[in-house]
């Protein structure tokens, strides 16, 4: 989810073109992408040869012409210039630069495989380097889904236009034409003779060619893929394995010391008396420091409260705990979120602002011979990330360096310059591996918190946000109240469709009292809704946000998904239908949707309509693949049953079907899933797979046990397990995962999986028990195991 | 006041509070990062290293309680049952973000010791303390079973 998206925090991550950093880069297109210079002679032995030694070229003795600037800086997605991604050692090393933050969904292997294709470098000497947040790179924010859709088109070129200067230089030093060498495998040979020359000898002599036009690059044909599209293993698991790599917790830094931060309980409530004599009793107990206040808007500001300094993180833990402080209520001191749900639910009652439409949803409803309506309910989430967030920033007089497990190192870059008033150029972020983020990660409140206790120490300071700090004072996941109505003809065919949805927006983050949701969210799922009758609207009802509202995996489609799955589902029954036949019905005849043709405002991910219509026919692929690799209508054992939803989010179709058993105590248990994606060009099929797995299974958890309340202004849960996650014994049995073989333009993985899971539940119960779930979460927190009420059973 | 511990077979002498738990022992003082910190309160199963073998909990263990004892981490962890998990690990994908997968490992690792052909049951006994929001538990489950058989 992008800030820009939804229309708010305008400018700040956008690439300035111009400027000191670009007119570098622009230098380092004709000359940078070598390292080292060590002489050598590289020895290959090659099929047919007793034995060849490769010469080793003298680049300063080959005349060349001057080159001109990199005509790449500006492709689509962004600067293309070879030298910008990739570094080419003597000893043949391929340093591929990944501006991309890696959070489990592998875009150091993806970002790799692309570029490393067109190159036609060999994979086992490739090595990855982590880019600091610069806007030389472009979009950085990771999040959204769109590391690939973004950066195919142009990492392809930038492979492809480093093969062909290096081609290029073999053939000026053979005395060849360009067309007599060809690359391959990080070695380029020619048509008129057996020799070969390594890219590692040819880099520097490459370095001084003109980079080519768009126009003079050729892409490989997708049949010629090596990489791209193949199960390539992930460059980061060897060392997990061994507990090696850095994530942002575990940064370390000479004379570092250790920080926890005691924040207020409530969004903008402040900091009054303090007494510290216990703290700083503490054995390893340095110092407190009273961060300032938050006021609203929220922004990516510190929160406030006070920061415990120690020598190591237990100490600061425990002076944290010895710590007194007053808290002065604040402006939201009076949240309490079972009230709130009960106003949402009002107004999802009443009529909304129209945010689409198509015919006369009054008069059909009104005409209907049988109409439905139906109210869901979706409560705060939170993203918890494994690891929670940490940062350690250091100062050098002015100059600020930090290292944290951010999604944005750009926006982290920017908010220090605006919340701390230094200039960006006196700033860098260095992006750590992130133990998940989930959304969380992009919102870089905790390394402005290390920038101001290092400030005030002295020192390099890492500031650890303990379980208790992530699950109390996040960015939430917005709450939701929905209403959903249907009117059918006598034949069950649904003929008005009206959906209203009532949530705090993420706006309401970044404006004071913003409460309209906004036009990005509502196309999450709502405005975007691909069914076919000949009445429909969608409304949007107001509603304030109270904690600090952000963007969690896949954001406003988990609830969106949720409601208009499940209605779908209530329709099928309310007719007396099949649920994936009345769902194909719904979605129509083939054909691309445009909302902003029924008057909806529909960002679509950020991308162009043209580009990335919306698809009924993909959408109702999936479903039919979905449900044929589930057995769709199969004999069931007694207490089971069969879920289906179907969603486009992130520009890729999905859909899932879920078993699940019931026992008659009300034990719920998943014995499989099946989900079949679209996502067109897919560069690793083994990683997509991953996260359609990841994907489902946050969503599951979320829908069963997932639920932040808030009682007098203050989150009421604080760890595992009153803030509950699925564990291996409640993950399904089986799980299996088809893709749609497709060169269509690349779309998401890492979100879409999790918007159909909560439905495909729901409608699994449903057809297991007669019992329609329309409030999540499922079981909640307190339950001892996965179970119904008795009463509700089948 | 110093105390020594054997880790990975190595006697490190560390002066750390009395009752600091082993976790912040490894992490800060002696820059042992590979085991993590998800909770602190032994929900989650991110700290877990072996204490003469058995899978324990980092994050509530006081290091000074550990006298005598042989801790194992996620650096020094080895042997047939270690090796047969990191190998299927890596050809099978396992980890996402790998976070939690240090305590996967030593779990894994320590189930596999102790029963060479884990039936389901066993894996959720073993593995439902260790939570992976990544969610790669059908992974683990699937690569536990292909490393059984080849231990």
């Amino acid at each position: 989810m992008f800030l820009h998206d939804i229309g708010i925090i305008p400018g700040g991550q956008k690439t300035d073109a111009v400027g000191k950093d670009t007119l570098s880069i622009t230098n380092l297109s004709r000359r940078g992408f070598v390292v080292g210079s060590s002489l050598f002679v590289v020895g290959v032995a090659l099929a047919g040869c007793s034995s060849y030694e490769e010469p080793k070229i003298d680049p300063d003795a080959i005349d060349l012409p001057e080159a001109g600037p990199s005509p790449l800086t500006e492709v689509k997605g962004g600067d293309a210039t070879p030298a910008l991604w990739i570094a080419i050692e003597e000893d043949g090393t391929v340093k591929i630069t990944c501006h991309r933050s890696e959070m489990g969904q592998q875009v150091w292997t993806s970002m790799a495989q692309i570029v490393a294709d067109e190159l036609e470098a060999d994979w086992s000497k490739v090595q990855i380097v982590q880019a600091e947040g610069h806007e030389r790179y472009g979009d950085q924010n990771t999040d959204g889904s769109r590391s690939v859709r973004y950066n195919f088109h142009r990492l392809r070129l930038a492979g492809a236009a480093m093969r062909q200067m290096l081609t290029e230089a073999a053939a000026v030093y053979w005395k060849m034409q360009p067309s007599e060498c060809s690359a391959s495998q990080g070695l380029v040979s020619n048509s008129q003779n057996s020799d070969t020359l390594s890219y590692g000898n040819l880099a520097k002599l490459a370095a001084r060619l003109q980079v080519p036009g768009e126009a003079d690059i050729t892409v490989k044909d997708p049949k010629d893929w090596r990489y791209i599209n193949k199960e390539i293993p992930s460059l980061t698991i060897p060392q997990i394995t061994r507990g090696e790599g850095t994530f942002g917790i575990d940064v370390d830094k000479p004379g570092m010391v250790y920080a926890v931060i005691a924040r207020p309980p409530q969004l903008f409530g402040k900091t009054g008396a303090v007494r510290d004599a216990d703290t700083l009793a503490v054995p390893g107990v340095l110092q407190t420091v009273k961060l300032p206040d938050a006021k609203p808007p929220a922004l990516f500001q510190a929160l406030g409260g006070i920061a415990v300094v120690a020598e190591d993180t237990w100490a600061a833990i425990q002076g944290r705990n010895a710590l007194e402080v007053d808290w002065i209520d604040g402006p939201n001191a009076g949240y309490d979120s079972e009230a709130f749900a009960e106003q949402m639910q009002q107004t999802a009652k009443r009529s909304g602002t129209v945010r689409r439409k198509r015919g006369n949803v009054a008069s059909g409803l009104s005409s209907a011979a049988n109409r439905i309506e139906a109210e869901y309910y979706a409560p705060h989430l939170s993203q918890s990330p494994m690891e929670p967030p940490a940062a350690t920033a250091q100062w050098d007089g002015d100059k600020l360096e930090c290292w944290a497990c951010v999604q944005d190192p750009q926006a982290t870059r920017q908010t220090l310059s605006d919340l701390l008033k230094i200039d960006k150029e006196n700033i860098t972020v260095n992006a750590t591996w992130l133990g998940g983020a989930f959304g969380r990660k992009s919102k870089p409140d905790f390394v402005v918190e290390a920038a101001l206790i290092a400030k005030e120490v002295g020192k390099p300071v890492k500031v650890t946000w303990t379980r208790e700090d992530e699950v109390r004072h996040g960015y939430y996941h917005s709450v939701s109240a929905q209403r959903l109505e249907a009117g059918m003809d006598e034949n069950g065919r649904c003929t008005s469709y009206l959906h209203r949805t009532v949530f705090p927006p993420i706006a309401s983050t970044f404006v004071p009292g913003m409460d309209v949701p906004t036009d990005g969210e509502m196309g999450l799922g709502a405005t975007d809704v691909p069914f076919a009758m000949p009445n429909l609207q969608v409304e949007s009802g107001n509603a304030k946000g109270h904690l600090r509202i952000g963007w969690l995996r896949s954001v406003s489609n988990i609830y969106h998904a949720f409601a208009v799955q499940s209605f779908a589902a209530e329709m099928a029954h309310a007719a007396g239908r099949d649920q994936k036949e009345y769902l194909l019905e719904l979605i129509g005849d083939a054909r691309t949707i445009d909302p902003g043709d029924e008057g909806a405002t529909y960002p679509n991910y950020d991308a162009s309509i043209e580009e990335y219509p919306i698809e009924t026919a993909r959408l109702t692929n999936v479903v039919n693949m979905a449900a044929d690799m589930a057995k769709w209508g199969r004999d069931l054992p007694s207490g089971h049953g069969l879920g289906i939803a179907v969603h486009r989010s992130f520009l890729s179709y999905i859909a899932t079907v879920i078993e699940v058993a019931v026992g008659a105590d009300g034990t719920l248990t998943i014995p499989g899933v099946w989900l079949a994606l679209d996502a067109g060009t897919v560069i690793n099929p083994r990683h997509a797979r991953a996260q359609m797995e990841g994907g489902t299974i946050y969503g599951l958890s979320n829908a069963l046990f997932g639920e932040i309340t808030a009682k007098d202004g203050a989150v009421v849960q604080d760890n595992f397990p009153s803030w509950r996650v699925l564990r291996m014994g409640e993950a399904p049995r089986a799980f299996e995962v088809e893709i749609v073989k497709s060169n269509s333009a690349p779309a998401g993985v890492g979100e879409p999986a999790t918007p159909p899971a909560a439905p495909a539940l729901t409608n699994a119960i449903f057809n297991a028990t007669g019992h329609r779930i329309r409030k999540l979460p499922i079981i909640g927190a307190s339950g001892s195991k996965l179970s119904l009420p008795a009463k509700e059973t089948a | 006041m110093a105390t020594t511990l054997n880790i990975n077979g190595k006697d490190e002498t560390i002066d750390a509070a009395p009752g600091t738990p082993l976790l912040w022992v490894l992490r800060d003082h002696l820059k042992m990062t590979g085991t993590k910190f998800g909770c602190g309160v032994a929900q989650c199963g991110a700290c877990t290293v072996h204490v003469d073998g058995a899978p324990t909990r980092s994050c509530i263990t006081a290091h000074d309680s550990l006298d005598g004892a042989k801790v194992t981490t996620i650096e020094g962890v080895q042997g047939r049952a270690a090796d047969a998990i990191r190998e299927v690990w890596v050809k099978n994908d396992v980890p996402q973000c790998g976070y939690c997968q240090s305590g996967q490992i030593m779990a894994a690792t320590a189930l596999l010791a102790e029963n060479s052909s884990p039936s389901d049951e066993d894996i959720d006994a073993a593995m439902s303390g260790n939570i992976c929001r990544c969610a790669t538990y059908m992974s683990i489950r699937r690569a536990i079973k292909e490393a059984a058989s080849e231990v």
